[in-house]
């Protein structure tokens, strides 16, 4: 899960990560309002899911309470890449003297978190990776220690050889950064641009962080700041069911259980020349409200011509699938033709169930998915 | 013979007085593979489906003799549970929880290092040695006893798979779900490697998905040193970059871990890639086992 710009430094705060004075606003009188009251220039930034805020126009200095009114009201429901900007930052403008970039993440191969630091800050860090490699320096955090002072100091030296007492507090920002990190369950803590004030200080200019979904259930805190406003309304009535859910752009609708067997339905859809509308994954138990659930997202797209169900029954009770479907019946006007395979547990009783309603039966998946793809056509 | 698991495993079950812990420990008992123990504290003396519970897993293997432990605890007690066998003298703990943090799991993997303990999982189905022992979740129905090796990342399409052999007339000599997690214990080699020593297995069917670069790791490990056929079947060919397909592993980030590249590696190391699952009996026909 990704959280605004703000939130993130609102975590940063806490940890006693240096960052610039601002507010959040909806409308251009708070943005106006709070640019009086941090005094001087300010900068109105977008908060938005995504980056490319800058190239965008989502980001505009102003010198004035009123000049942070106007870019307020241009900024604010801007559409940056499918995001429209809801909220704004309206925070203390800076004199950058030197940007860096800092940053935490998971190396998958080394199933180890890792820091990673260059000298080139501002700009997307795969660009320095690919045109300027020696500005980068990346340390790997051993699980059992934490970032370690050493390892904080060697890093904090790398950007700020020059100045030894900057090199310090830059080191002991990186440990900040990952306490930051891990008392949060991250995936990933970013700080790009790290900046040097005129004055000689270091702030963290911008806030990149994204929790691990997984470790969610034990920071509520977090998982409240979710902006609901931000995502697609399946997306969210998915989540609270407990499904895996994405939306695709094709008119077959499709629901497996299991990720790898709905990936692999996808895939087999293509292969036979259709094209998926979702993948959803309705988990591993049994529970006809998931398939309820699932049908109701799955009937609020448009471009669904077709529904199939794509069942392998291990934990999964092919029956209680099916039960779930008759119900869908029962309560809804479907509208679109129904397929569905179903085998493993229970589905000599799925089919008796199934006789009651009207849908397709095909005893494979590769003739599931055939039929499927046929009946959307048709 | 068979791989980490045959006749002789005494498996232990972590949370067996859970929904799912019970459940399965039916299934297992049912299957005919010894469940010696239970453990979920606090219900040391009770019984579940004639298995003893214990309050720990020390006291468990003490009084049982159990080398295997099967874990269904909610997913933040998992590391600790994974911990708990570990310490207590188990060798192998398969983890079954699903939505274990990465950051515990980046502390199990550096716990596990140099200890003799193997893991499989988390967020996998378990294995299964056909006729034998089945530790973990997969339907005993679904399996027969035969000389294919099965490896997966996934759970129903591992299924599936495995539906699709023993109706070819291809039974298994161990079934393994590695899981679908970024950082598991038991990788693709781990298994592959297995396999080319274990006596009763003449073939390897592996089923990855996208994400990570376990399969190419793989493909470089049939190249190199593996002398029996392999044949793969790789799913998301058709999932968009950066989202995750429902596994926390599964996902194409930065162009990299991709179905495409996968395909690539293994079929340059002589490994058949089937497009569909269906087709996984005859390219292991093609290998030539019988």
């Amino acid at each position: 899960m990704d959280i605004h710009e703000y939130q993130a430094k609102e975590l940063f705060a806490r940890s006693g990560i240096p960052i610039l004075k601002g507010e959040v606003a909806r409308s251009a009188d708070e943005a106006e309002a709070i640019a009086r009251r941090v005094g001087g220039p300010v900068v109105v930034k977008a908060q938005v899911h995504t980056g490319g805020r800058g190239k965008a126009g989502g980001v505009k200095y102003s010198k004035t309470p009123s000049e942070a009114r106007e870019n307020a009201e241009k900024i604010l429901g801007m559409r940056i890449k499918d995001h429209v900007v809801q909220v704004v930052l309206v925070v203390e403008a800076a004199d950058i003297a030197a940007e860096a970039y800092v940053g935490i993440t998971h190396d998958r191969a080394a199933r180890k978190a890792v820091v990673m630091v260059s000298s080139e800050g501002g700009i997307d860090i795969e660009e320095v990776a690919a045109t300027n490699p020696d500005a980068i320096l990346k340390e790997a955090i051993e699980p059992a220690l934490g970032l370690t002072a050493g390892q904080a100091r060697r890093l904090g030296f790398h950007l700020y050889g020059h100045d030894p007492m900057l090199a310090k507090t830059a080191a002991a920002l990186l440990s900040k950064l990952a306490d930051t990190f891990f008392e949060n369950d991250c995936t990933l803590a970013e700080i790009n641009p790290l900046i040097v004030t005129e004055g000689g200080e270091l702030i963290a200019l911008d806030a990149k962080i994204s929790i691990d979904d997984n470790g969610l259930v034990r920071h509520k805190e977090i998982e409240q700041l979710r902006d609901l406003a931000a995502e697609d309304a399946a997306d969210t009535k998915a989540r609270d069911a407990g499904l895996a859910f994405h939306k695709l752009e094709g008119e077959v609708g499709c629901v497996v259980n299991g990720a790898g067997l709905a990936m692999s339905t996808l895939d087999a859809i293509e292969h036979f020349g259709g094209k998926a509308a979702n993948f959803l994954d309705i988990g591993g138990s049994s529970n006809p409200e998931k398939v309820l659930t699932a049908m109701e997202i799955i009937l609020r797209d448009p471009n669904v011509r077709v529904i199939l169900f794509n069942i392998f029954g291990g934990i999964t009770r092919c029956d209680d699938v099916a039960r779930g479907l008759v119900q869908v019946f029962k309560s809804t006007e479907i509208g679109v033709p129904v397929v569905i395979r179903l085998t493993g547990t229970n589905e000599e009783e799925a089919r008796e169930i199934l006789g009651e309603v009207d849908v397709v039966t095909e005893p494979t998946m590769d003739g599931v998915i055939q039929r499927a793809i046929e009946l959307g056509r048709g | 013979m068979a791989i980490f698991i045959d006749k002789n495993t005494k498996v232990l079950v972590q949370g067996i007085t859970g929904r799912d812990g019970t459940f399965h420990t039916e299934q297992m008992v049912s299957y005919g593979g010894q469940v010696v123990a239970g453990v979920t504290p606090g219900k040391g003396g009770q019984e579940v489906h004639g298995v003893p519970v214990f309050n720990s897993v020390a006291e468990g293997v003490g009084a049982t003799g159990a080398n295997t432990s099967v874990i269904y605890v909610p997913a933040p007690f998992a590391a600790d549970a994974i911990f708990e066998a570990t310490l207590a003298g188990i060798g192998l703990v398969v983890c079954i929880t699903e939505g274990v943090p990465i950051n515990d799991m980046l502390k199990v993997y550096d716990f596990l290092r140099g200890r003799s303990t193997r893991l499989i999982g988390p967020n996998c189905p378990g294995a299964i040695t056909p006729g034998e022992c089945k530790v973990g979740i997969i339907p005993g129905t679904i399996c027969e006893s035969g000389s294919v090796g099965v490896v997966s990342r996934s759970g129903t399409l591992t299924y599936e798979v495995v539906h699709a052999l023993t109706r070819g007339g291809f039974g298994q000599s161990t079934c393994v779900g590695i899981g679908g997690d970024p950082v598991a214990g038991t990788s693709f080699i781990d298994c592959l490697d297995a396999f080319e020593r274990d006596e009763k297995t003449k073939a390897v069917a592996m089923i990855g998905e996208i994400g990570g670069d376990e399969e190419e790791r793989a493909a470089r490990f049939v190249a190199e040193r593996m002398t029996k056929p392999v044949a793969a079947y790789i799913a998301g060919r058709a999932a968009p970059p950066g989202k995750r397909m429902g596994h926390a592993g599964a996902i194409i980030s930065g162009g990299s871990g991709t179905a495409a590249a996968k395909v690539e590696a293994l079929e340059a190391a002589g490994v058949s890639v089937a497009v569909l699952p269906s087709e996984l009996p005859d390219l292991v026909r093609q290998m030539g086992v019988a």
